[in-house]
Formats: C-alpha cells, sequence, structure tokens
C-alpha cells in the first residue's frame, strides 16, 4: 500500500478567460520519483506555483503530510516541506552560491535582529551551523569549488545545481524541479539525473517537470500528462508512453 | 593570521585617537561652529545608517523617512521642555522615541507592503509630509504640538546631575557644550556602525538582502516577506527615533520646518551617493554632505568679496547651485556611489552581461517581477 504524501482534488486556476488548471487532481507517494510532462502552456508550472504558494488556486483540495495546505503562503508551505527550483533560474544573483544556500537555512532557523545584534552564544552557533550546512550541501550537488563565487558568474548547469542545493537547505520532503535539465548537454544531463537518484535515496520525494522524454522515462516511477490544463493521462512510464491519447496530444502540439 | 589583527587592531586604535582628539583640531584652528558640524555629521552618520537598512539593505525605497527622526524629536520635546511642563529624564525618553518611531515605521510598513519601486516612494513620501503636517497643525484645538512655533527650551541631556547642554571649564579653558555633545554622538555614531555591521552580516542581514535580490524567489525559499519588510521598517526607523531625540536635546528647539521632504532627500542623497547598502560608504556620505554646504558656505561669500568687491550671486544659491552640480557630477561618474560594496558595484558594472535571466524572461514561471 502506498503512502500519499501530497493529495491535490479538483484544482482550478484561471487567469481571466484562460483556463490553466481544469479539475487538476493528482497523488504523489512518500520516496517516489513523480513526472509531469505536457506541451509547452499545458499548465504545468502554474500547477508548481498553485503547489508552492506563489498562486492561489480558485477551487480544489490540496494536503500535504496530512497538513491542509489550500491557499497558503508561500512559506508556509516551505515550512511543511515542499521545496522548488524556478524553470527560469532564480538565483539571488549578486549573493555568492554559499548565501545563497545559507538564505535557504532561513526557514529552519530562528535567530532575530537581537540575537544578531548581541550576537550571544546560541546565535553564533546558529550562524556556524548554517554556514556548516550550506558548505556540505554546495559539495553534494557537485559546486562546493565555487562556493564564494557569486551566483550570477557561474555557469549554466552550476545555477540549476546551485538552486537545487537552495531548495534542500530547507529540508524539504518534497522537491520539486522545473525542468532541471533545461540547456543542458546530454553529459550534464547524465550527472544530473544521478543527482536526482541521489536525492530520491535519502529520502526526498521528487516532483520533476522534464521535457526529455528518455530522461522521464528512466528516472521517474510514474508520470503525469498535462494537455491544456488537464490531465490527460497518468500511470507508470510504458503505460504513458503508449497512451493514445497522450500520443495525440504531443503530435498535436507538434503539428501546431 | 596575527600580522593582519595587529594591522587592524593598529587601524582601530589610531582611528579611535584622531576621533578623539578631532573636535578639538577642529574647534581650535576653524571655531566652535565647526565642532558644531561635526556633531550635525555623526547625527547625520546614524540617520543615514538608518535609512540604509530600509533602502540600502532591503531595498524598499523610502522617502519619507525623515517622519521617524521627527517623532523622535518631538518626543523628546514634548516630554522635556516647559511646553507641557513634563520632564521626564533623557535616558527613558530617548528609548521611548525609538520605541514610539519603530511603531510608526510598521505603521507605514504595514499598507505598503504589497507596494514597489515607483509607488512605494511615493506613498512613503506622503507619509513623511503627513507627520510633518501634523506636527504643523496639532496646536488647535487643543495645543500638543505647538504648531509651525515649535517648541523651544527643550531641555539638554544630563549625565549625573551634570548637564550637557552648559559650557565645561578644562584646564582653565572653558569648553563649549558642542564638544561634550560630540562624543556623545560619536559614542551612539559607533555603536550605530556596529549594530549595522551585525545586522548586515545575519540571517536577518541575509534574508534582506534576499528580498532586494528577488522577493518571489526569498518567498519561495521560505522567507516570511511580511515580517522581513516590517523589521527592515522597523530597524530603520529605530536609529531615525533616536537620531531625533539626540537633535532635540542637542538644539534645545525643534520645529516642522526642520522634516520637510528636502531632508528625507538629504539622507536619501547620503545613502546613494556614499554607496548604497555599504556602511562605510554611507558614513562617508553623510560627512561629505554634512560638511560640503558648510564648507561652501564658508568659501562663496569670501571669494565674491574678494573678486569682485561686492556680491554678485546671493551665496545662499551659489552654495545650492554648487552643491547639486556637485552630486550630479559624482552620480553620473559613480552611478554605484562613492564607496560601494562589493556586490552593488558589480550590479552596475556587468548589469550587461548578466549570466541570470532578468524580468523579461520570468514569463515562463508565470511570475511578475
Ligand atoms: N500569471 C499568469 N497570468 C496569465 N496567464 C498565465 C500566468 N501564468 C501562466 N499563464 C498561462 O497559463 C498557461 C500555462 O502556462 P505554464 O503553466 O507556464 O505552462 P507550462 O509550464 O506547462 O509550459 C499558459 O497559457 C500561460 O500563458
Ligand atoms: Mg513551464
Amino acid at each position: 500500500m502506498a503512502d500519499a504524501l501530497l493529495k491535490i482534488e479538483g484544482i482550478h486556476k484561471r487567469f481571466g478567460g484562460l483556463h490553466a488548471l481544469n479539475d487538476v487532481g493528482l497523488t504523489i507517494n512518500r520516496g517516489e520519483i513523480y513526472g509531469l510532462i505536457g506541451p509547452n502552456g499545458a499548465g504545468k508550472t502554474t500547477l508548481f506555483n498553485v503547489l508552492t504558494g506563489l498562486y492561489q488556486p480558485d477551487e480544489g483540495k490540496f494536503t500535504f503530510n496530512g497538513q491542509d495546505l489550500f491557499r497558503q503562503k508561500p512559506h508556509v508551505v516551505v515550512k511543511a516541506g515542499i521545496a522548488r527550483t524556478f524553470q527560469n533560474i532564480r538565483l539571488f544573483g549578486e549573493m555568492t552560491a554559499l548565501e545563497n544556500v545559507m538564505v535557504g537555512r532561513h526557514v529552519r532557523t530562528k535567530a532575530g535582529a537581537l540575537g544578531a545584534i548581541l550576537r550571544d552564544r546560541a546565535t553564533m552557533a546558529e550562524e556556524k551551523a548554517i554556514r556548516d550546512r550550506a558548505r556540505e550541501l554546495l559539495n553534494y550537488v557537485g559546486i562546493g569549488n565555487v562556493a564564494n563565487e557569486r551566483a550570477r558568474n557561474l555557469s549554466y548547469g552550476h545555477q540549476r545545481r546551485l538552486e537545487i542545493a537552495r531548495a534542500l537547505a530547507t529540508d524539504p520532503t518534497l522537491l520539486a524541479l522545473d525542468e532541471p535539465a533545461a540547456g543542458m548537454n546530454p553529459r550534464e544531463t547524465e550527472d544530473l539525473q544521478a543527482l536526482m537518484e541521489k536525492v530520491r535515496s535519502s529520502g526526498v520525494t521528487l516532483l520533476l517537470i522534464e521535457h526529455d522524454v528518455k530522461l522521464m522515462m528512466t528516472l521517474c516511477d510514474r508520470i503525469a500528462v498535462l494537455d491544456y490544463g488537464k490531465k490527460i493521462a497518468e500511470g507508470v512510464p510504458q503505460e504513458v508512453k503508449s497512451n493514445p491519447r497522450v500520443i495525440e496530444a504531443y503530435l498535436g502540439a507538434a503539428h501546431a | 593570521m596575527p600580522q593582519n589583527q595587529s594591522k587592524r587592531m593598529l587601524a582601530f586604535a589610531l582611528s579611535g585617537i584622531v576621533l578623539a582628539v578631532l573636535p578639538f583640531i577642529v574647534g581650535s584652528t576653524l571655531g566652535n561652529s565647526w565642532v558644531r558640524t561635526l556633531d550635525f555629521a555623526l547625527l547625520y552618520i546614524m540617520l543615514a545608517l538608518g535609512l540604509n537598512i530600509v533602502v540600502g539593505f532591503a531595498g524598499l525605497l523610502d522617502l519619507g523617512y525623515i517622519a521617524f527622526y521627527a517623532v523622535g524629536a518631538y518626543t523628546f520635546a514634548l516630554l522635556n521642555s516647559p511646553h507641557l511642563s513634563i520632564f521626564m529624564p533623557w535616558w527613558f525618553i530617548l528609548p521611548l522615541g525609538a520605541i514610539l518611531a519603530a511603531f510608526f515605521g510598521i505603521m507605514l510598513g504595514t499598507p505598503v507592503l504589497r507596494l514597489r519601486g515607483d509607488y512605494l516612494a511615493i506613498v512613503t513620501l506622503g507619509f513623511g509630509e503627513i507627520i510633518r503636517i501634523f506636527m504643523n497643525n496639532l496646536n488647535a484645538p487643543v495645543n500638543i504640538t505647538n504648531g509651525p512655533q515649535g517648541i523651544n527650551m527643550i531641555k539638554p541631556i544630563e549625565v549625573a546631575g551634570f548637564s550637557l547642554g552648559k559650557p565645561v571649564e578644562l584646564f582653565g579653558t572653558t569648553y563649549n557644550s558642542v564638544y561634550i555633545y560630540y562624543y556623545l554622538f560619536l559614542l551612539l555614531a559607533v555603536l550605530t556602525v556596529i549594530i549595522c555591521h551585525r545586522l548586515q552580516h545575519s540571517r536577518i542581514g541575509r534574508a534582506w538582502v534576499a528580498l532586494r535580490e528577488d522577493d518571489v524567489a526569498a518567498n519561495a525559499m521560505g522567507l516570511n516577506i511580511r515580517n522581513i519588510k516590517l523589521l527592515a521598517f522597523a530597524m530603520g526607523a529605530t536609529f531615525g527615533g533616536v537620531a531625533g531625540g539626540l537633535f532635540a536635546s542637542f538644539q534645545g528647539f525643534v520645529s516642522p520646518e526642520s522634516f520637510g521632504l528636502m531632508e528625507s532627500i538629504m539622507v536619501l542623497a547620503m545613502v546613494v551617493l556614499g554607496g548604497m547598502g555599504n556602511i562605510s560608504g554611507v558614513i562617508l556620505g553623510a560627512v561629505l554632505l554634512t560638511v560640503t554646504p558648510e564648507l561652501l558656505r564658508d568659501i562663496i561669500g569670501p571669494l565674491q568679496m574678494k573678486a569682485f568687491g561686492r556680491m554678485i550671486v546671493d551665496p545662499e544659491n551659489a552654495r545650492m547651485l554648487m552643491f547639486g552640480l556637485a552630486l550630479i557630477v559624482v552620480m553620473l561618474v559613480r552611478p554605484e556611489g562613492l564607496w560601494p560594496s562589493k556586490r552593488r558595484k558589480a550590479e552596475f558594472h556587468d548589469a550587461l552581461d548578466d549570466g541570470i535571466p532578468a524580468a523579461d524572461s520570468q514569463a515562463a514561471d508565470g511570475l511578475k517581477g
């Protein structure tokens, strides 16, 4: 019996006349890698934004780890254990790689202004712990050597990894990655795949948007397909691949 | 490492000595009015560093900052002058002014939480004016602030029965109160610097920078944007409140005139000219913008008399003209400020070869910048 971590039901999101998410429901089980595919404009990123509190859905239900997260603020969602990366990398460009990850620790730490001013022992210990953990995470994603570079100066592949490290710094139960392999060469994609396997085996559940079908087929335990804001298929990769509606959606999109 | 440390100690010791004897050197060569200018420079350092938290660290453009200075000053004036015949000890009303200012900071911060850039600037500007207009008009039906006349005979700060407002005699020479205030202001300015430095290099300081760099990403990383913004407004306002209280006790007189838009812009100019976000830069900006106008005052009039035998341009106008020109030139040549933080400097210099997609490409994430 699979153990549900995240469950959404009947999610709707409209932008004016555009029905970006139309009655979307899905369940992500603890420990799996769950893939989300679909043509451009299908609503994948919109769903991410709903799941991370950046968009308020119009209707639906959303529970995570036994907690109701429907229409919750982004910082509440992060605290509950969902972290994400962005399709268009959104790092804090002028901060160093290390500082970026340290910001990710914010939600799990608590030193306030008074502690900062007094520099009492607890604050200093916490600060050191933040720094150590951030370094550890940079090494974990394989970019420990650029810890003190400003984020905006990093190579594209490094920026993608840094976003993952920053998200991991929030101690997520579910890590949601929006097209992490976009713009990567085959070699980098392979390394990224290894990293995602590593993250999963550390006990973090993964939600993944990706266009690289081959990557998705090998990596994901289950895949859902979105088209025009609707979920048109869901299942193990082999099922989804041979689903006529999916083939049509992709061919249709290719012809459009 | 130990060598580096001893170098730093030496630098600290040297600047300590210079700062300690500065008023005597300035006073004996240029006169007491210049010591007074030094005092104001220290006061403006505190103000500018407070504003720097809001504008430089957190990236929130605040054009009404002087309102907090006003709150601190009026708190001190009302509670320690014959105007309401209330005389409370300074050690109580100075912190009270700071707390009230912080409260006003949150009052300003709450409604503007969702505003950015230009809109934020306009609302904060309005807030500053509202406070000033209140001070101007709260003399009827009940006279609280004494309106445009302001409040005078504010009692100076007293330490152990010893009033800082009275001249002191030392080794047969009488020293004006501007000397004693110098040391008080110096102490508090140094304290402000330490606090700002510590805040900058803390969990909170990082959150402010993250907010400045990308508030959506910051929010998505779990930062509570509302609290972080309000904390910036409140912390900044606190320094404004303390500086205001000191100003009131130092001047012995406050009126709404001291808290106009021009003052807000002046403090902002200190932050921007010196180098937003960089503490040393902001200090430099505050000192330059306090001292230069005074310097011009001393130079322009006499220079005209010497050259032409009469005043051709009104010295006050000429002074502001030259001052304005100097500001424009500096901002053209060094838009990042005279002494920017490394981060800020880089922002200005490699904005073009940007590795990170800016606002235009945020469409794919469906989030507007
Ligand atoms: N903030 C927004 N305002 C208006 N329309 C939006 C917004 N965000 C996304 N959309 C629209 O919703 C649809 C789905 O977009 P998106 O979720 O980004 O697709 P995908 O990530 O699957 O490519 C698109 O038509 C897009 O233009
Ligand atoms: Mg997308």
